[in-house]
């Protein structure tokens, strides 16, 4: 067990790359990193930290392609989500299949579903979408039946302070 | 000679197509890969235009089995996002339900291992035990599965007083029967000899692959989301995480069975103390943020991912069900094993199941021999047939009831 809080070291070890660390509670840290640094980051975690990667979740957001690694680590009761920003409308990142074998299924299914190019891959074939699906089609992107493209962070703070006026609880 | 073997991917009895390359030479696998998604149902994209008491009806029907795990993770992501703390009463509700699944789950399991190896009597036993579970469903939700008793901020509907006695006495009933199983399943020298040391995931390996639940702790890998993410009443109980360090298909076996009294354990500690008091924590409106949720499904961790921006309907969910991290471990463990061991090594890691209705045997790229389940089962059967066979002086009574 590592008595070290990770999220810390992290940033210890890379200074530069990881901004906004916030600890929404006892359980759940979420970190802003830069897209370059994943995979050295990754390797920092689960191999000298030990973490366990959860998964990986796409997110078509205003701001670009948004692609979050959730990190686990056990011992200590902790979820750290990393959070990345691809521009749009042809996102690229470094895979990290090279460096944690879990990875390998779900980076494959985020190309699959929102076109993001994983540089790197191991072994980038189709695993979600059947063979003869058409190139360049990304059933997951908001262009597909999206209802509604995400809402500005004005809009959004107006829907908290009605949320807050009104008292929830 | 290498010779390549597809199972899969079309199965007209079990819910999901899946294709498993088993490349072998002579009777061992040298090589196996994987290709899934031929039922692709698009929940997460459907999610997206239903709002969050709906999707709880949506993410219910994930899974035909574990259908209480994922509106729990889901559940568990929003009451994160709102930062809502949900009622006693309805945390030993959670728990009672949950564990009840886990019963469920792992003798529903046991009896699908039991008739891949040819066992038939394991495989009527658990399926008869298992209606006591799926019966006290019926009392307590009105459904034998989908169960719909989960809501965001609490549960959908009461356990009443007057059922507390109905599941104790399940329960008691239950207790003897599984001792009385797992007792029988690990003195028996052919299980033994039939599942041990076949299909070992090493701890290394486990970890590699980001393993979770029953695969992972048989492995030696000591994690459990009840004890590591507490959620419902798991903190408020004694109970223990069943470890085991050989990873093969016979510690897979023995974690679900002892999983079994740990779950039985559970549920008699959360009637006994059950507060009285409401059910639900009522959530009017959700605000923009983000949230996570984490349950124990009987097949290892259940992950929700929510996404809000402040409308009624979700902006994203992601859900990542516990056999996703499950099924790549197969790599590692298909390699050097028999063609016969197939079957019970896709099956030890409680996939929700799969397709070994229709396999070519390819030669040189020529159909050779069409393989389908029965084919694959006669070779399992086969196998423990000759295991018995060496096992001369065994009783065989308990086989025979």
């Amino acid at each position: 067990m590592k008595s070290v809080d990770p999220v810390k070291s992290l940033q210890e070890r890379f200074p530069d790359a990881v901004a906004d660390v916030e600890l929404r509670s006892d359980s759940r840290v979420y970190a802003s990193i830069v897209p370059g640094k994943v995979r050295d980051i990754s390797r920092f975690l689960f191999t000298d930290m030990e973490a366990r990667l959860i998964i990986l979740t796409g997110l078509e957001t205003r701001a670009g392609m948004e692609i979050l690694y959730h990190f686990s680590f056990d011992q200590l009761g902790k979820i750290l989500t990393l959070r990345t920003v691809v521009p749009m409308p042809e996102p690229r990142i470094d895979s990290i299949a090279t460096v944690i074998d879990g990875a390998e299924y779900i980076e494959r299914e985020i190309a699959d579903l929102f076109g993001v190019e994983f540089i790197g891959h191991p072994n980038p074939a189709r695993f979600i979408l059947a063979d003869d699906w058409p190139e360049g089609e990304y059933p997951y992107r908001k262009e597909n039946k999206g209802r509604y493209p995400y809402r500005t962070e004005e809009e959004q703070e107006e829907v908290r302070k009605r949320i807050r006026n009104k008292g929830t609880k | 000679m290498r010779t390549t073997i597809p199972v899969g991917p079309y199965h007209p009895l079990i819910e999901e197509p899946e294709l498993f390359r088993v490349v072998v030479e002579g009777e061992r696998v040298v090589d196996i890969d994987w290709r899934t998604s031929y039922m692709h149902r698009g929940i997460e994209k459907i999610a997206e235009s239903k709002t969050y008491d709906q999707v709880v009806f949506l993410v219910e029907r994930i899974c035909g089995i574990c259908s209480t795990s994922h509106p729990i993770a889901f559940c568990n992501a929003v009451e994160d996002l709102v930062g809502v703390e949900i009622p006693e009463r309805a945390r030993y509700i959670r728990s009672i339900v949950a564990e009840l699944e886990r019963i469920h789950s792992h003798l529903l399991w046991l009896g699908l291992a039991g008739h891949y190896i040819g066992y038939h009597t394991v495989w009527m036993w658990s399926w008869k035990y298992r209606e006591l579970v799926c019966d006290l469903f019926e009392k307590i939700s009105g459904n034998r599965q989908s169960y719909a008793m989960i809501k965001p901020g609490g549960v959908r509907q009461d356990i009443k007083a007057s059922e507390y006695g109905g599941i104790v006495k399940a329960m008691d009933e239950l207790e003897p029967k599984m001792n009385m199983l797992i007792g029988a399943i690990l003195d028996d020298p052919v299980m033994l000899a039939r599942l041990k040391g076949v299909g070992k995931l090493s701890r290394e390996d486990a970890v590699k692959r980001c393993t979770v639940g029953p695969v992972a702790r048989s492995a030696g890998v000591d994690i459990d989301v009840r004890r590591d993410y507490p959620y419902a009443a798991y903190d408020a109980v004694e109970w223990n995480v069943i470890t085991q360090t050989d990873g093969d298909v016979l510690a897979m076996a023995v974690v679900r069975l002892l999983e079994i009294l740990e779950a039985v354990k559970i549920v008699r500690q959360c009637v006994d103390g059950i507060p009285e008091g409401p059910i639900l924590e009522e959530i009017p409106e959700v605000p923009p943020g983000e949230g996570i949720g984490v349950e124990e499904a009987p097949r290892g961790e259940c992950f929700h991912y929510v996404r809000s921006d402040g409308t009624n309907c979700p902006y994203r969910l992601k859900v990542r069900a516990p056999t996703y991290s499950n099924l790549p471990s197969f790599r590692s463990r298909f390699i050097g094993e028999r063609v016969a061991d197939i079957m019970i090594i896709l099956a030890s890691i409680d996939p929700c199941y799969c397709c070994t209705n229709r396999a070519v045997r390819m030669e040189d790229g020529k159909p050779l021999r069409m393989l389908d389940e029965k084919n694959l089962l006669d070779l399992s059967w086969e196998r423990t047939k000759e295991l018995e066979r060496s096992f001369p002086q065994r009783s065989r009574s308990w086989l025979e009831i």
